[in-house]
């Protein structure tokens, strides 16, 4: 089995199982770790995908600075487990009536949006081996891109983080008496 | 057998599966805070599988700003999240209804 | 088998007793250079002048019980001085100790001496100590202690602000260097800077036009490694040794080792970014991983000498400190620096 094959089921398989336990477990805590392990995965599949940068920018962004907000908050807010506050509720994912109709909605969903996904593109090559890499300056690409092409954007994007942080600052202020 | 896009995409099926799984089945703010964020995810591991395969560097940039106005996003939603529990005192989504008819 | 994957193979073992070691030794060297600078001895007894003391630091501590709280989360209490060493080692792997060898003829070609070959090598290294922050804050939560807690809020808080200024430094040499592989960046350190066409005797290191880059890489280095004069999360009269009260034997082993490992990382970084990495001028290359440990060790005794020399800063001395005077430094640094590459085309 060539390696690459190898590869991607592994880091398929830890993203997946990852994002499955955040959502199928009640620790919030364990949530945020998990949800960190499943940012290590793609991290690992961009990789597979030739783009280096995107990867080692996701562990910083993603995994480095906006996972430690949410554990700050969480820390900070003592998150209760969500089975406490509901007792005989049974399983988060096992719920009575509707919701039971929502996970079978759920589970459509994703047959549904996997056939497409599986024959969107029976029409081009298929194959991602057919495109040649040969990327070393990826990262000069794509900083060459972003300031040219691009440049709107990323100033927009400036200011759209700057009115979140003070908009963040502004709503969890605690209102002096 | 090779990787093809669709392995990709059917990856990215699954992972925004259950992100809105997650978003409609939790009764915890911060996980559905989390689950938006596995949405996004899989949005990007889209965006940058196709750039691999139309040998394009646009997939990676539109990551870049996804992933930007995502921690915009995080940190905003993080912010209304410790309002609401300083007024509630509970993190249940359902304790939420007054403008509920 | 072939020969260059044996040297390779062997040359990750190599790297990580080496890190072992000198984690060993930077035990052995803070209390030297501690008892030296405060006109006392050190450890004298525990082999010649004291060499062996890490070793039987090493020896009591694994000897201790391995106590963990009751109410502590057990998963998360073992996990978070993994998170910490293990974040600690894989950063050196991208960080290249000499130049590419072939051992005096031993091997058919040369290899290079890092264990991986990154081309996003700085990146990498950023993210790997970026994840360090999660041993840290898990100590603190998972310990249930009220002490733990806020050690360990306060230390991840300093670490990620300090990161901002960390990577603003890193960002004026890649504008210098060009690229973002730590070996293209030592190659491109090698020769003498030639001012307006005229070659001077000053070695090719990026720290002369880049003195406040490094020194704001110094200073962020310091504060990310949690080390004195910004240790005041862990700070033994103020907080009960912050987030890693609760931890004994083996697992305070790792976090201290963790520590002097981070440590050791950077002051290996900030000599290949900024001083040359193993080129000296008017001495022989071959004996390259010579002066790369020099410069390591220069650095390290400068983190020793700083810690036994200046106080403590207060906490919120402390984040004022790196978010109101060293990040708006580090930012007119990258300007001027870009403003420089452009205007003299380096």
């Amino acid at each position: 089995m060539e390696l690459e094959v190898v590869l991607f089921y592994v880091f398929a398989g830890v993203t997946v199982g990852a994002s499955v336990m955040v959502v199928a477990q009640g620790n919030p805590v364990y949530s945020v770790m998990l949800l960190i392990a499943s940012f290590g995965g793609l991290a690992g599949l961009y990789v597979l995908l030739d783009a280096p940068f995107t990867a080692v920018t996701q562990i910083i962004i993603y995994a480095g600075a906006i996972m430690v907000l949410f554990l700050f908050v969480v820390m900070l807010l003592n998150v209760p487990r969500e089975d406490a506050a509901e007792a005989g509720r049974g399983h988060p994912l096992n719920p009575p009536g509707a919701r039971r109709l929502g996970m079978v909605l759920a589970v459509a969903f994703l047959a549904e949006l996997g056939w497409a996904a599986w024959h969107v593109s029976t029409r081009q090559t298929g194959s991602l081996a057919a495109v040649p890499p040969g990327d070393v300056s990826s990262v000069g690409q794509i900083g060459r891109v972003l300031f040219t092409e691009y440049a709107l954007p990323f100033e927009v994007t400036s200011i759209l983080i700057l009115v979140a942080m003070v908009g963040a600052i502004v709503l969890a202020r605690r209102e002096s008496q | 057998m090779i990787i093809t896009l669709n392995h990709y995409l059917v990856l990215s099926a699954v992972l925004f599966s259950i992100g809105t799984a997650g978003v409609f089945l939790r009764r915890n703010l911060i996980t559905v805070l989390l689950s938006i964020e596995i949405m996004l995810n899989a949005v990007n591991l889209t965006f940058i599988a196709a750039a691999r395969q139309f040998a394009s560097v646009d997939g990676q940039i539109i990551v870049l700003f996804v992933v930007t106005v995502a921690a915009a996003e995080a940190a905003v939603g993080l912010a209304l999240v410790i309002a609401l529990f300083r007024h509630r005192e509970t993190l249940n989504p359902g304790a939420f209804t007054s403008l509920k008819w | 088998m072939d020969p260059v994957f044996i040297a390779q193979i062997a040359l990750v073992l190599v790297i990580f007793h080496a890190l072992l070691l000198s984690a060993a030794g930077m035990v052995w060297a803070e209390r030297k250079v501690a008892a030296r600078l405060q006109q006392r001895l050190g450890p004298i007894y525990v082999g010649p002048a004291g060499l062996l003391q890490p070793f039987a630091d090493v020896l009591k501590l694994f000897f201790k019980e391995e106590l963990r709280p009751l109410a502590a989360d057990r998963i998360l209490f073992y996990l978070a001085p993994i998170i910490s060493a293990a974040a600690a080692f894989s950063a050196f792997a991208v960080v290249p100790v000499g130049p590419p060898t072939d051992f005096w003829g031993l091997l058919p070609e040369e290899i290079p001496l890092h264990v991986a070959d990154v081309n996003v090598a700085i990146l990498l290294v950023f993210a790997i100590t970026s994840m360090g922050v999660y041993g840290i804050v898990l100590a603190g939560w998972s310990s249930n202690s009220k002490y733990s807690l806020l050690g360990g809020l306060r230390s991840a808080a300093q670490m990620i602000s300090y990161e901002l200024s960390l990577g603003l430094a890193l960002a004026s040499v890649l504008v210098m260097a060009n690229t973002l592989s730590l070996q293209e960046i030592v190659n491109s350190q090698a020769g003498y800077w030639s001012v307006f066409g005229v070659e001077t005797p000053i070695p090719r290191w990026y720290v002369f036009p880049q003195i406040v880059g490094f020194l704001v890489f110094m200073t962020a280095g310091i504060a990310e490694t949690n080390r004195a004069p910004f240790d005041f999360p862990e700070a033994e009269q103020e907080l009960v040794a912050g987030y890693h009260t609760e931890y004994s034997s083996m697992s305070f082993a790792m976090f201290f080792l963790a520590e002097y490992i981070n440590m050791v990382t950077v002051a290996a970084v900030s000599t290949n970014l900024f001083l040359g990495g193993w080129h000296m001028p008017l001495l022989p290359e071959s004996l390259g991983f010579l002066w790369f440990l020099l410069k390591v060790s220069a650095i390290l005794f400068f983190y020793l000498w700083v810690r036994w020399t200046l106080p403590r800063y207060r906490y919120d001395q402390l984040m004022q400190f790196g978010w109101k005077v060293l990040l708006p430094i580090a930012v007119i640094n990258v300007l001027f620096t870009a403003a420089g590459v452009i205007y003299f085309g380096a």
